[in-house]
């Protein structure tokens, strides 16, 4: 803080402040949405490309591990909306990005539920799709340099 | 085929959202792991207390 005598205004001084552009240069440069896109495409993907490899590598094993397991338990992947659950439930499954897909193409999840646990599988597999968006939205921040 | 008790369920899950909420709600390393222990013992926690109440509400 610097009083200027002439015009008797206070002037601030930003030495040794960080400014967006500052935090912008630190996150890196390119396109600013790759972070984001691949981290919902696949687990940890966008924490990956931040060099953020601890990070990454835990996001990674906790949210496929919840999909693999869920999808250990019999539980189902919605492939249609035919009511607000449903809709909601396939909101949840189409985040875990690519893992969704190629468990459909593989025709994974879609056995009808004969177990108790089969509930609860399905329940991992949608949380695992929210904790994933979630996620890739974390690397968004990193990468906009809004997280540090 | 993967069977699990309900507990274990509870755990599972609890342990997989902590570390994902941990990482991603706080920016340091100290703070994340602090942030994910108190989320696993809420979820855990909580999951422990309802049931209590609803063996007592069922007697």
């Amino acid at each position: 803080m610097l009083p200027d005598p002439a015009s008797g205004l206070v002037r601030y001084s930003q030495e040794g402040m960080a400014t967006t552009q500052d935090k912008n240069t630190a996150a890196g440069s390119g396109f600013v949405y790759l972070p984001l896109i691949a981290g919902w495409l696949v687990p940890g993907a966008g924490h990956f490309l931040l060099r953020k490899w601890g990070r990454g590598a835990l996001l990674s094993a906790s949210i496929v591990g919840m999909f693999v397991l869920g999808i250990a338990m019999q539980g189902k992947l919605y492939g249609g909306a035919h009511d607000i659950l449903d809709i909601l439930g396939l909101a949840g499954d189409l985040g875990n990005g690519l893992l969704y897909f190629f468990s459909r193409i593989l025709g994974l999840g879609a056995d009808p539920v004969q177990v108790t646990t089969a509930d609860y599988g399905t329940r991992f597999i949608v949380v695992s799709g929210l904790l994933n968006v979630i996620a890739a939205v974390d690397a968004h921040n990193l990468r906009t340099g809004r997280k540090s | 085929m993967f069977h699990p008790s309900h507990f274990t369920a509870v755990l599972l899950f609890a342990l997989f959202a902590s570390v994902v909420f941990g990482i991603t709600q706080r920016e340091t390393p100290r703070r994340m792991i602090r942030y994910g222990i108190y989320c696993f013992v809420l979820f855990a926690g909580s999951a422990i207390a309802l049931s209590w109440i609803m063996f007592l509400i069922a007697r």
